[in-house]
């Protein structure tokens, strides 16, 4: 930001103006959906309608006090600004949560999530993909039966799953005797 | 007197051989998390929430709430060591304990908070229990009209008043209202928002959209900042012992910082940001070494924040456990395990759970002795932890997150939601908009439009119940200048320092 001309224009912050544009077809969209709901007459003093009309409402002044903000020069922190993203990685970590959302049906959590481990950590800069691979088995591993045993939430179970709870099943049997 | 012979009963509660287990393992996990970057206490119970289908209400909640308590402890050891505050509590302990423990007395620091938290932490569960039973007196008399100001001046402050931008917090808290209100309209059973999508009429839970938030969102932007400089962790030197005038130094901080916590914790307003500052200021004006203030680090510049920030976590839980209002992301999360439990926290709770609230608090002050025990003998433990390299920190944060996700409903929709709601987690941390407002939006704003709704229909749609009545009044005008006032004083301010300094564009 600079001090010297008081007179001098604020320059426009591109990004924060895409945010506030966003917002407001946000608000569009709420408006959209709202107008989408039937009100019967039996509710129409204050019906399923009134809040969203009141959030879509509050979203659009919102908005537009954002793009005001954006036309003033923005509100980013100046060491935000300086900071270039690194869109690398940012990339790879995306398409590692990308390939996990294609993988989990067909290939199952653990194999999936192993994949998506490994790409996370080469986003992050790590080079080492075979340890990467191991510790992704062990975690997901863990993950899996930590949530599916103990908490018994019921996660999709793949190849790798199907043989583990198998043997886990039969060890189980054995102990009990 | 009800009150201790409410607590007697919460101890044989809570001393049950499984519930101490429980507590234990609350408190160990929410050290670990509150000591590892990345990972914060309304993170970790939202994935845990399916425990809520497994166990008995008061196992959870004892579970959640040593993760809860559990995370403060945590989070100073990393402010201190590393000087990357995990949350905006720890900011000011960041600022003193880190220059402390780089000059050398990393130990004291590190006790001293931990001491602190744990006076501070107990002092705030003494004061849960005997203010909570005063606020359910004047809660009972509370109708819809009462309930839903109470609700707008609890948006009002956790998103407008707290923070960097009144404009950018309630950006996130509309947000939270349009994510809540995703779903079967319960009332007429009208489904909204929901794009024509069958999978949308249940809603959207909330573990997608901390998960999202807090845990795909943050690692975007961690990749994404991997030119920013990196903090390296200060290794442990010095003894964890204090000396005797580190002692003398310590306990006023601890105790004023709980005089400053508790209240603002307990007010429907919540945070923690408040009450840490102002200690920091009140200590660095009382302190008798003002030169180690920004330089090498002052005791008491730990131990006063650090009290402060515990008895407002604890000051938290009166208007979630008396009102139902919760006033930080992860108190909401809890809200909503209540509501899994068929639940309704409310003034009622007390009575109908007796069990479950004074075995809760009776926990509490359990978790706070297991707490300085797991943070100072074994402090060498956590500080391990931080050594765990960024890669597969948070490749396997995102493992665990794609579980609490897709074990949902195994539905590759719910893994959509998710990265989309990680994608608007990373711009708004990337562009400095608040996250917990979405939370406490998309839990409070369902229950404030029920509140609001049964007002107007207790009132035949007459609007003026919200103004007739004078403590609802009395709430409303509240938010207003809550909302207009500082923007009024702002004004005022600049009007009077306006001369040739003026910078534009510091809105």
């Amino acid at each position: 930001m600079s001090t010297s001309d008081q007179q001098a224009p604020p320059r426009l912050a591109v990004p924060e103006l895409l945010i506030g544009v966003g917002l407001l077809a946000c608000a569009g969209a709420v408006a959209w959906q709202t107008l989408a709901i039937p009100v019967s007459p039996l509710y129409s003093k204050v019906g399923p309608t009134v809040f969203p009309y009141i959030t879509m409402a509050g979203m659009m002044i919102l908005s537009l006090l954002l793009i005001i903000a954006a036309l003033r020069g923005g509100w980013q922190p100046e060491d935000e600004k300086e900071t270039p993203t690194d869109w690398k990685a940012m990339g790879i970590v995306a398409l590692g949560l990308i390939a996990n959302l294609v993988l989990i049906q067909p290939l199952g959590f653990t194999a999936a999530s192993v994949i998506m481990f490994v790409l996370i950590c080469h986003g992050f800069g790590s080079r080492r993909p075979l340890r990467d691979v191991l510790l992704g088995l062990i975690l997901a591993l863990a993950a899996y039966f930590g949530f599916a045993r103990a908490l018994g939430v019921n996660i999709g179970a793949g190849f790798i799953e199907n043989q583990l709870n198998a043997i886990v099943d039969s060890v189980v049997a054995m102990l009990r005797g | 007197m009800e009150t201790l012979g409410h607590l007697a009963h919460g101890f044989s509660v809570a001393f049950s051989p499984t519930n101490l287990i429980w507590c234990l393992v609350g408190t160990t996990l929410g050290t670990a998390i509150g000591v590892l970057p990345g990972l914060g206490p309304a993170l970790t119970i939202a994935l845990l929430l399916p425990i809520t289908y497994q166990v008995a209400p008061e196992a959870s909640f004892i579970l959640f709430a040593g993760i809860y308590y559990g995370a403060m402890y945590g989070g100073s050891t990393t402010s201190i060591l590393l000087n990357t505050p995990g949350e905006s509590a720890t900011i000011v302990t960041a600022l003193e304990g880190n220059r402390m423990a780089r000059s050398g007395r990393g130990g004291a620091a590190l006790a001293t908070s931990a001491i602190g938290s744990f006076v501070a932490g107990t002092l705030g569960t003494i004061g849960v229990a005997f203010l909570a039973p005063i606020v359910v007196k004047f809660a009972l008399a509370f109708g819809p009209a009462e309930y839903f100001s109470l609700m707008v001046l609890a948006f009002i402050t956790v998103s407008a008043v707290l923070g960097s931008s009144s404009v950018r917090g309630l950006t996130s808290l509309f947000v939270g209202f349009v994510v809540g209100m995703i779903g079967v309209d319960l009332q007429t059973g009208q489904p909204r928002f929901t794009f024509g999508m069958s999978e949308l009429l249940d809603g959207v839970d909330v573990i997608v959209v901390a998960v999202g938030l807090f845990a795909v969102g943050e690692t975007l932007y961690m990749a994404s900042r991997r030119y920013a400089g990196k903090d390296d962790i200060v290794p442990l030197k010095g003894s964890l012992y204090m000396t005797a005038a580190e002692w003398s130094r310590s306990w006023r901080p601890w105790l004023r910082g709980s005089l400053i916590g508790f209240p603002i914790g307990a007010m429907p307003a919540g945070g923690a940001e408040i009450p840490t500052f102002l200690s920091y200021a009140i200590e660095k004006k009382l302190s008798r070494h003002k030169e180690e203030f920004g330089t090498v680090g002052a005791i008491e510049g730990v131990a006063g924040p650090e009290a402060a920030n515990n008895a407002s976590a604890a000051g938290v839980l009166v208007p979630m456990l008396t009102l139902g209002l919760p006033t930080s992301a992860t108190a909401a999360i809890m809200l909503s395990a209540f509501q899994s439990y068929g639940i309704n926290p409310g003034p009622l709770l007390l009575t109908t759970q007796a069990d479950l609230v004074w075995g809760l608090i009776a926990s509490l002050f359990i978790a706070n002795v297991i707490l300085v025990v797991l943070n100072l003998p074994l402090i060498g433990l956590w500080v391990r932890l931080l050594k765990i390299p960024a890669p597969q920190l948070y490749a396997g944060i995102l493992v665990f997150a794609t579980v609490g996700t897709y074990g949902i409903s195994q539905s590759p929709i719910d893994l959509v939601i998710l990265y989309l709601l990680g994608a608007a987690g990373f711009l708004m941390r990337r562009f400095d908009f608040p996250t917990a407002p979405v939370i406490i939006g998309m839990i409070l704003g369902p229950l404030a439009e029920t509140q609001f709704r049964r007002a107007m229909t207790i009132s035949n749609g007459d609007w003026t119940v919200f103004y007739k009545h004078p403590l609802s009044l009395t709430l409303l005008t509240l938010a207003f200048i809550g909302l207009v006032g500082p923007h009024i004083w702002a004004y005022i301010e600049h009007r009077r320092i306006r001369g040739p300094e003026h910078v534009p564009g510091d809105a």
